[in-house]
């Protein structure tokens, strides 16, 4: 499976691993990895450890996954990534709406 | 479908070629009672008629026959049946391996062996049947994705027209804008629009929506409409990119967006103003080589609400022969033969190898061309490079056709007055060049009265309400200067007004507009002012800095000041226009 979850010891805490490329082929994968409801999850981490890539569909995706989690008042850490992916995620600034760290 | 593959299943139209009578009423007797329709004919010549008349289900030839062969009538069937799977099946009593194979090399799908054996014949039937059934559903959906195929592209060229008369309804085929976009290039998401701005310069925007395709040329419509709309109307990069934004976050879903980035040039002020949100690097390149990366710093369009989205340009100055190049990220993602991407190190590096004279748009794009080999299709791209220059040298935009001149309102006059922290908020000229070209004569002249309505606001807000001393734009420290100070007095305005009175009326060969311009500021000294007194000096101190003064004064009839320097008033003519100039395009 190119995405794992697992929930944190805290069991507030829901954190997505995408493998390989992230791109609109995971577009199903990723939403089913957080939209399953459970009520306890409030923080968001995505890792980005194993992605090689990221396209703006995935940029998309993350947006989703923002308004899923509340939007403005999402808690959503976006961690690991490799340059490539971060200078993606920077061109498009999207650190004025992710942690990225 | 199903019906009718029931009904194929049940009963077959089936023709027999064999010239021993007793072997082919045998073989027809046999099927019949399987429940098959029959056509049997005793030799080659008579098979290839009849199926060419009865286009039947399968045929089953005797390999040895007089006047024609089976091979021979295998071979024509074959060639009739064209697309068609008509499985043909040799009824032989030879063994020899070379024979057989002959059979095959016909066109012959298997063999049945004399004498017949009905369970054989019936599995076989049923065998090549469900082939030819796959055979015709793999046609029909092969057909019918074709089909669909076709209508797509049929619609997508009708879509790319509508597309094209509203997004290339602009100047980007002025000669200092370069540009490749694919033909394709809407469906790829990727939109690059370019207007004149009433008050001269010019406002560019490229775009690159998220996805392919149809839901990608969907965003760009409206933005098309925005852009235009209002570039003609004079509102400034700002307020057209707080538009597009609204317009984009509320029409698009989540998830889908717009990355973008903005050009305002003025060949006036000599600067570039430019916001870049989700496109890669800008580059602003001197005619010496050197370049200056204009990064994106904000976040796409169609992300944030209106009030959380920064519509805040980066100004740069550019001197004539200055050029401003934006891309797609499909630029980037150029891959040669190795899967090697041409990426940022792939445009630095061009830059960094330009010569002087060269000019960046075709040194990038053969650049590209080299790194990738080939270039033809699939280029999925967009690249614009706007160079700056002399107003004067830019060819003047086609006036509209004249309309005529009894219709629209042409006796009138307005008072329009703007006070307090809306000065900082709000520029009135779109609103007033909007009233003054409701008078079909003064249309004509959209781009002359903008430069008036704009040069008299700007002097009266910037030195009269903010009392910056115009000096300061003259060192490039200064300039960044400038307009920090004027942002820091915007915010702090109180107790000033900028009032505004158009009058209207109509003189025997066409009409005249006054436009009177008062502001709450202190004024200044027009009596002793060189450029007042002699018209010829652009003195380079007081109120006003001379350029702003002389270009008032070449397009105004009069300029007269009133009170104590804080009360102007111009006095624009218009002609109706000669016959010869009554062009419509």
């Amino acid at each position: 499976m190119p995405i794992q979850t697992r929930r944190d010891d805290d069991g507030q805490t829901l954190v997505i691993r995408i493998e390989g490329r992230f791109d609109f082929s995971t577009h199903q994968a990723f939403r089913d990895a957080y939209e399953h409801g459970d009520p306890d999850i409030r923080y968001y981490i995505v890792d980005l450890s194993d992605t090689t890539y990221l396209d703006s569909s995935a940029l998309g995706m993350l947006l989703l996954l923002r308004d899923y989690a509340g939007g403005d008042s999402a808690r959503i850490v976006i961690e690991n990534c490799n340059n490539d992916v971060r200078r993606i995620l920077s061109i498009s600034n999207f650190e004025q709406l992710f942690n990225i760290r | 479908m199903d019906d009718s593959v029931a009904e194929h299943n049940s009963s077959l139209r089936i023709l027999i070629a064999d010239d021993s009578d007793s072997d082919r009423l045998i073989l027809k007797t046999l099927l019949k009672r399987l429940g098959h329709e029959v056509l049997d004919v005793a030799n080659g010549l008579d098979a290839v008629s009849v199926f060419q008349q009865e286009s039947p289900d399968l045929v089953l030839l005797d390999a040895l026959m007089p006047i024609m062969d089976g091979m021979e009538a295998a071979r024509q069937i074959k060639f009739l049946a064209g697309e068609r799977l008509v499985p043909l099946i040799f009824l032989t009593s030879l063994s020899e391996a070379g024979a057989l194979a002959r059979c095959l090399e016909a066109g012959g799908d298997d063999f049945l062996g004399k004498p017949y054996n009905r369970i054989i014949i019936e599995a076989k039937i049923k065998a090549f049947n469900r082939m030819r059934l796959m055979h015709q559903t793999l046609s029909d959906q092969r057909d019918l994705i074709r089909e669909r195929n076709r209508q797509l592209t049929e619609e997508q060229e009708i879509a790319k027209r509508v597309f094209d008369n509203v997004a290339h309804s602009g100047c980007l085929d002025a000669a200092n804008i370069r540009y490749h976009a694919s033909p394709q290039s809407i469906f790829n998401g990727d939109v690059l629009f370019a207007s004149p701005r009433p008050a001269g310069g010019m406002l560019i925007f490229m775009g690159d929506f998220t996805g392919h395709g149809l839901p990608a040329a969907i965003g760009a419509m409206p933005v098309a409409e925005i852009f235009y709309g209002m570039a003609n109307k004079g509102f400034n990069g700002q307020d057209v990119l707080r538009e597009i934004n609204q317009k984009l976050k509320r029409i698009l879903p989540t998830g889908m967006f717009c990355c973008g980035a903005m050009i305002e040039a003025d060949f006036k002020l000599n600067q570039a103003q430019i916001w870049n949100g989700g496109l890669p690097d800008g580059w602003l390149i001197r005619p010496s080589g050197e370049h200056l990366a204009l990064p994106s710093r904000h976040l796409p369009l169609g992300i944030l609400s209106p009030d959380q989205f920064n519509a805040d340009f980066e100004r740069v100055g550019a001197a004539p022969g200055d050029r401003v190049l934006m891309m797609t990220d499909g630029f980037l993602e150029f891959s040669d033969s190795a899967g090697n991407v041409f990426g940022e190190q792939g445009v630095t590096g061009t830059l960094d190898r330009l010569a002087a004279g060269d000019h960046p748009f075709d040194a990038m794009m053969s650049a590209v061309h080299r790194f990738t080999g080939t270039f033809e299709d699939g280029d999925d791209l967009t690249l614009c490079c706007l160079e700056m220059m002399d107003e004067a040298g830019l060819s003047t935009l086609p006036d509209r056709a004249a309309p005529s001149a009894l219709a629209g309102p042409a006796e009138w006059r307005c008072t329009y007055e703007i006070r307090e922290r809306t000065l900082g908020e709000f520029s009135p000229l779109p609103l007033l060049l909007h009233i003054c070209m409701e008078v079909p004569g003064l249309r004509r002249k959209s781009g002359e009265i903008y430069t008036l309505l704009a040069e008299l606001y700007n002097n009266a807000l910037e030195h009269g309400v903010l009392e910056l001393p115009s000096e300061w734009k003259h060192s490039p420290e200064g300039f960044g200067r400038y307009y920090a100070e004027r942002n820091r007095r915007l915010a702090n305005v109180e107790g000033h007004y900028i009032r505004f009175t158009l009058h209207h009326s109509l003189k025997p060969d066409g009409g005249r507009l006054r436009v009177v311009c008062e502001d709450s500021g202190q004024g200044f000294d027009f009596r002793n002012h060189p450029s007042v007194a002699s018209g010829v000096s652009p003195a380079m101190s007081g109120r006003y800095a001379g350029r702003g003064l002389l270009l008032l004064k070449r397009l105004a009839e009069t300029i007269r000041f009133h009170e104590q320097g804080n009360h102007v008033e111009i006095v624009y003519d218009w002609q109706f226009a000669r016959t010869a100039e009554n062009r419509d395009d």
